[in-house]
């Protein structure tokens, strides 16, 4: 039997020459969750039937000649925010516990169509709020390379199965660096794309306008091509970009000669002092690869965080009223409807997600509606107008992705503010639509992996992937 | 609903109620959109299919559903924005976030302070303006129903049930300035925006089913002091109630004022059986709807040349109607014959009889009499009214006579009116057959003759039916009258 | 700020909780009230911008006009979906008494 490739473009290429089946490589995999997987709890749930059946049909129409997808055969582990026909879609909630959606997120029918086979629905903080995976109704994920450590969130699960080679790809969402953090502490590459840029049909809502799916990967090259299968316009998401999806994957060889990159001088302090050291050395090495540093300034970047936590949580407190124990999900029995939603949504959501709907309801609420969120949505206007300076003057922002690299279970878990400001960088490209990606670069502190953020302007998903694929080459990371 | 506290609009003397208040009424309406799908998604909008199968994500609120909006609502929205003399302006939609089992997001997507009609008004027949605060687009709820209390209302159920069929089905509030002094203007109100509602294809506005909803701001004050709290009614199902409804608030708060209490804003719910408004809930209280721009959704502005497709189509609008009707048969625009055919959509029908060579005000009357089930396109072919109305206007067939041949057309879908007379053996009596008959009923009834010489109009009565029944219904009763007002003067 | 001149109090906490048919109990409120008002503690920094000038940001991408086509399009299976439903009764969703709410 020949070697099962690491990655998924490798993969894939392999079924389509024959030179391995669909069900040789999903065994693969899922051996590897057998083995690992009680230590890592990536997965709410392992869909490893349904995987080989999937793995059988695609290579029963290999034989007989039936066209198969470009991702035909490759196993993809899928954030559990994502509704899933028919398969439990738990948020990882309690109030979501047993749920099975009658219908398919877009981006889940679009990978089925390409023929990727998943293999089970990951572990993330409760509704996408957290920066850990601590806040899992089902319990936490640990990193695959110290599992004394959180791998991140919200797409903790997502994250930690690449990186415990469960998966060679898998789907994440990101609403403040849920996507891009969680690679960084796991070592792999995550990416954001533009706002728009990937249909949120059937991803269950966290904060409407900030929310994107992307994929994680092992090497910039998937990633790329994942975003290319998953992106597009979608008819069923008002707020889906009327373009089809760009070809990225022939970016990321480009190489960086001639780009601008952009090193953000009044950047927002608090990183560790081995991400800056990382940073530095990616900056040194773009521009041994032939791109020029430029200086730029964000001044109102240091406002983000609030931003966020207003605008996001508001968002979050009307998104989540919908589970009121009627429709579906948990409901827990009282003597009227109104109490019935008080003790359901008391029993049925943590404290985190409390917290947040707490917040929102109060940023939304007559009289503080200007002081809260609509101040907010004036300081999100601000910085995307920073960002609109900065990208006349450069193609990609370099930030760290994390401030900190991945840090021991129950470090930030009582001090919602320290959790915040984990997501200090990803946040203001959320807050402006933008595209980041997180690419692994070196290690820091304990021998954890660092993560260095490119930033691009809205659609600028081409020149993101160039830099991308130049840091990785210079990490001496490509596969 | 925004109040000035000093409105153009005055009650005239014989509008005020007694004691010197004056009535203050605004109406808001919504209206059930006559699309074929829903606002937001592709369910159908349709009445009377088994509970929730008209279903989608949107429309239950599912996780992950997002709402995309339906271009044709948009369309008939603007329509009726321009019925009413709405500008039209780029907008957005906000959320109105509250829990009610039937709200399957616990938030109504609507719009708030920037909807897409604004500044309109609306002129009764009888004359008055009525502005037109704003005609915006929102999703209606699903439907409850309350299971084990006596009355099938909440108090006292047991449990209920949702049908989320009608979830998300699209609806236009058109919310009124508070210029309405009367109840009866507020009946015509109401008409009067049905008819137009129906003329331009945006509903069927029926209020006995739903598709036509009205609420009633109700308040009293003395002219030239603030307006007084008003009430909200709601439950109103048909014109008719409105009016009581009104008319019973107004006197309930009038009486609460008159004995120096106040009025508490509230909304009040109105039982057409008891005749009487009840307390529903207090204001105060009120859920805070935290309005957002809702993120799920874009802006709509529609293109100039869009509204100016929607103006250029607009069918004529009734008021319209009843001018032209007006005009073509000298009847007055506010008389019952005018209102009714223009209700009925049978204007351009008459319009057709006369083009067809037909009397104007011949045509008006068969038409409102003869077609009351008959819609805007009845099957009698118009030149065959034509000629019937001919008939009787060059008085070869009495007033009577004609209807019994009207009937006929009426039930075969047309036929030669004509050859039907003669084959019924009908023909005009000629004139002084029927001045032979005038003098046979004045002598046999002088009496009554003499009271009709002295100018007792009423008396005429006797005399002609006299003559009607010696002719046996041939004698033409405006010959009849013509010549005792000539014996007469 | 709320009346009480902190960023966000008890009494605002127990409100916001009630709008958010939360049912948390007093210990509960002691608690995250804490926590929150430390969180907005944080968020007092944007008080000393001048935003007189900008105006809101609801939207990322800029877009206008996305509408679809009157069109039917397939519905769910209302089996499916009541199966999923907590309590259902005759094909419709079954709740206790709807008292305490708007009519």
């Amino acid at each position: 039997m020949a070697t099962i490739p690491k990655t998924a473009s490798g993969i894939a290429a392999a079924i389509t020459s024959k030179q391995i089946t669909a069900r040789e490589v999903i065994d693969s995999y899922l051996a590897q969750i057998s083995a690992r997987e009680t230590d890592i709890h990536a997965f709410n749930l392992v869909t490893a039937d349904a995987a080989r059946a999937h793995a059988d049909a695609i290579d029963a129409d290999i034989a007989a000649g039936r066209p198969i997808g470009p991702l035909a055969g490759v196993p993809i582990a899928i954030k559990d925010n994502l509704c899933t026909h028919g398969i439990e879609t738990t948020c990882s909630s309690k109030i979501l516990e047993g749920w099975k959606p009658p219908y398919d997120a877009t981006v889940v029918s679009r990978l089925r169509d390409a023929g990727a086979i998943m293999v089970g629905k990951t572990n993330l903080d409760e509704f996408a709020m957290g920066s850990s995976t601590e806040n899992s109704a089902f319990g936490p994920t640990r990193n695959p390379l110290d599992t004394s450590r959180v791998p991140g969130g919200s797409s903790g699960g997502s994250a930690a199965a690449v990186a415990a080679g469960f998966a060679p790809v898998s789907l994440g969402s990101d609403t403040g660096g849920s996507i891009r953090q969680p690679a960084a502490l796991c070592g792999v590459v995550g990416v954001k794309p533009t706002y728009g840029l990937v249909s949120r049909y059937g991803l269950c809502a966290y904060a409407s306008s900030l929310d994107q799916i992307g994929p994680f990967a092992t090497t910039v090259a998937d990633a790329a091509l994942i975003t290319e299968v998953i992106a597009g316009h979608d008819a069923m998401d008002s707020t889906s970009i009327p373009q089809p999806a760009p070809a990225l994957v022939a970016s990321v060889s480009q190489g960086v000669v001639g780009m601008r990159i952009g090193r953000v001088t009044d950047l927002p302090a608090g990183a560790e002092p081995e991400v800056i050291a990382r940073l530095n050395e990616a900056f040194a090495a773009l521009e041994a690869a032939g791109a020029t540093i430029v200086d730029v300034t964000l001044p109102s970047l240091s406002y983000a965080l609030t931003a966020y936590y207003l605008i996001a949580p508001a968002e979050a407190s009307s998104n989540l009223a919908r589970y009121d124990g009627v429709r579906y999900g948990l409901r827990v029995n009282a003597v009227d409807t109104n109490s019935m939603y008080g003790a359901t949504r008391a029993a049925g959501f943590g404290d985190e997600v409390k917290r947040r709907i707490m917040l929102g309801t109060y940023a939304l609420s007559a009289g503080y509606y200007d002081a809260y969120y609509g101040k907010a949505l004036k300081v999100r206007r601000l910085i995307a107008e920073d960002f609109e300076r900065a990208y006349a003057q450069v193609d990609v922002i370099l930030t760290p992705t994390s401030p900190v690299v991945a840090f021991p279970f129950g470090d930030k878990v009582d001090d919602p503010m320290a959790m915040y400001l984990c997501d200090i960088y990803t946040i203001p490209t959320n807050l402006a639509g933008h595209p980041a990606m997180s690419v692994p670069f070196g290690t820091g502190a304990h021998g954890m992996p660092v993560g260095i953020q490119v930033l691009a302007p809205a659609l600028g998903e081409a020149p993101m992937f160039r830099v991308g694929g130049a840091l990785e080459n210079a990490a001496g990371g490509s596969k | 609903m925004t109040q000035d506290p000093l409105s153009s609009i005055i009650a005239t003397d014989e509008q005020m109620l007694e004691g010197g208040w004056e009535l203050i009424v605004g109406l808001e309406v919504h209206v059930e959109l006559a699309t074929k799908t829903k606002l937001f998604s592709g369910s159908p909008n349709r009445f009377g299919d088994e509970p929730n199968t008209n279903i989608d994500p949107v429309t239950l609120g599912l996780p992950g559903a997002l709402p995309v909006l339906n271009k044709q609502a948009v369309e008939l929205a603007m329509r009726i924005g321009i019925a009413l003399n709405c500008d039209i302006q780029p907008c957005i939609f906000h959320r109105k976030n509250y829990f009610y089992p039937d709200m399957p997001k616990a938030y109504q997507i609507s719009q708030y302070d920037i909807p897409l009609n604004i500044d309109g008004f609306l002129v009764l027949p009888s004359g008055t303006r009525v502005g037109v605060e704003r005609a915006h687009l929102e999703e209606d709820t699903g439907k409850s129903t309350h299971v084990g209390g006596a009355t099938g209302r909440i108090h006292g159920s047991d449990y209920s049930l949702i049908d989320f069929n009608r979830a998300g089905v699209p609806l236009v509030e058109i919310v009124s300035r508070p210029d309405i002094r009367t109840s009866e203007h507020a009946k015509e109100y109401v008409a009067e925006l049905r008819a137009i509602l129906e003329v331009i294809g945006a509903s069927d506005a029926k209020m006995e089913e739903g598709s036509m909803r009205v609420d009633a701001n109700v308040s009293v004050h003395k002219p030239g002091t603030l307006f007084g709290t008003r009430c909200e009614i709601k439950n109103v199902n048909s014109i008719r109630a409105l009016g009581r409804a009104i008319d019973y608030e107004a006197r309930r708060q009038i009486d609460v004022l008159d004995s120096g209490g106040s009025i508490r804003q509230e909304t009040r719910h109105w039982d057409d059986a008891e005749g009487r408004t009840h307390t529903l809930r207090v204001k105060e209280d009120a859920d805070d709807y935290r309005y957002f721009p809702e993120p799920d959704l874009v802006p709509l502005a529609p293109s100039a040349e869009w509204v100016q497709a929607v103006r250029d189509n607009l069918p004529m609008l009734p008021a319209a109607r009843r001018t032209a009707l007006s005009v073509l048969t000298g009847y007055d625009t506010q008389s019952e014959a005018v209102i009714v055919v223009v209700e009925r959509g049978q204007h351009d029908y008459v319009q057709a009889v006369v083009d067809a060579g037909g009397d104007a005000v011949r045509a008006l009357i068969y038409v409102q009499q003869g077609f009351a089930d008959a819609g805007p396109v009845p099957a009698v072919p118009a030149a065959d009214l034509a000629k019937l109305t001919v008939l009787e206007r060059d008085a070869k067939l009495s007033a009577t006579q004609a209807k019994t041949v009207l009937a006929e057309l009426v039930e075969h879908g047309g036929g030669d009116a004509a050859a039907i007379a003669a084959a019924k053996g009908f023909e005009a009596m000629d004139t002084s057959t029927v001045e032979a008959m005038v003098d046979e009923a004045i002598a046999a009834d002088p009496g009554a003759w003499a009271k009709y010489m002295a100018g007792d109009e009423k008396a005429s009565g006797a005399i002609v039916g006299r003559v009607m029944k010696a002719s046996q219904g041939k004698a033409d009763g405006k010959i009849v009258t013509a010549i005792m007002q000539s014996r007469r003067s | 700020m709320s009346p009480s001149g902190t960023p966000i109090s008890a009494v605002d906490v127990a409100k916001v909780a009630r709008l958010a048919r939360l049912d948390i109990d007093e210990a509960e409120v002691v608690h995250f009230t804490e926590q929150l008002a430390k969180v907005m503690g944080h968020f007092s920094d944007i008080d000393a911008l001048d935003l007189s000038g900008v105006g809101p940001m609801t939207q990322p991408f800029p877009l206008v006009n996305v509408l679809r086509e009157d069109v039917e399009q397939p519905c769910l299976d209302t089996d499916e979906v009541l199966a999923a439903a907590p309590s259902s009764d005759q094909s419709r969703f079954r709740v206790p008494p709807i008292i305490g709410l708007d009519d």
